[in-house]
């Protein structure tokens, strides 16, 4: 997969993470949420592996660098080359 | 604690300069209603909040504040990056730049700086998670104001996306308060005299 397609579908899977966990939060005994949660959860983990293990790091702490450092490669997700375009042209 | 993720929460990628724009939208950034305001006030209040709901709710909204934050810091630094020192001084972004050149700093589309007493940290959990209905409300407002201003499909979509999590944010608030509520119901309840 492009880098930008994995960045794209790893951005979709961590939002839907990060609505579900709000969601949990007021609705900690609904089995359905719960269930998908966990489901995406394994989901994410598989997607940022794929990103990390051939564009570099995303998070510091649960990521090891090749040599040298990776952490402070450009671009940073401020700089517009950091990011995919949403129109589907990549 | 947090650990940064390298990435945004939502894809900013701007082609064209336009630092009126750029004006206006640092207001998510500093000012009223903004981000900072948002993240701080949450953040701040989830140390005196009651029950596992709400207190998870301001610790995570708090944290998501802080993501669009860096959107907002995001927007303004794309907008600006390739405009000329002519395109900022028709634009009215003039005063701006005067102080912080195209740097990133929190203040109101007003040019009023961050102010702490734009939040309130008041201790009764039922006050503040009114509080926080009311901001999710105002900056929902704001992002309302904004997309009235913008024309670029690059610009309107973030501001889109962040307009529907106040939205969301609202509703687990809303939730939070409920629940609260019910607690405080019970418990005057289960403390009254067995006669």
């Amino acid at each position: 997969m492009s880098r930008n397609e994995l960045l794209q579908r790893l951005t979709a899977v961590d939002f839907y993470l990060t609505d579900l966990h709000l969601y949990l939060n007021t609705h900690p005994d609904d089995r359905d949420a719960l269930t998908k949660y966990n489901t995406l959860v394994k989901e994410a983990r598989q997607l940022r592996d794929e990103y990390e293990r051939l564009y570099g790091m995303l998070m510091a702490l649960t990521t090891p660098s090749k040599y040298p450092w990776q952490w402070i490669e450009n671009p940073w997700p401020w700089q517009s080359e950091f990011n995919f375009e949403l129109a589907g042209d990549d | 604690m947090w650990v940064y993720d390298k990435k945004l929460e939502y894809p900013i990628k701007i082609m064209k300069p336009n630092p009126k724009m750029a004006s206006l939208i640092i207001t998510q950034y500093g000012g009223p209603d903004g981000e900072l305001a948002a993240s701080l006030r949450y953040l701040s209040q989830r140390f005196s909040m009651i029950t596992p709901e709400a207190k998870a709710t301001l610790n995570d909204i708090g944290t998501e504040e802080l993501a669009h934050l860096e959107m907002i810091g995001t927007m303004v630094k794309q907008l600006t990056k390739n405009a000329s020192l002519k395109e900022i001084q028709d634009s009215g972004m003039a005063p701006y730049y005067v102080d912080h050149d195209k740097a990133i700093y929190p203040a109101s589309a007003a040019g009023s700086p961050f102010t702490a007493a734009y939040i309130q940290s008041k201790g009764d959990p039922i006050t503040d998670l009114y509080e926080d209905m009311a901001a999710e409300q105002k900056a929902r407002s704001t992002y309302e104001y904004l997309l009235n201003m913008a024309d670029d499909p690059d610009v309107i979509e973030p501001l889109k996306f962040l307009r529907e999590r106040e939205i969301v944010h609202f509703q687990r608030f809303g939730e939070s308060l409920r629940r609260v509520q019910e607690y405080l119901q019970n418990k005057k309840r289960f403390s009254m005299p067995a006669k």
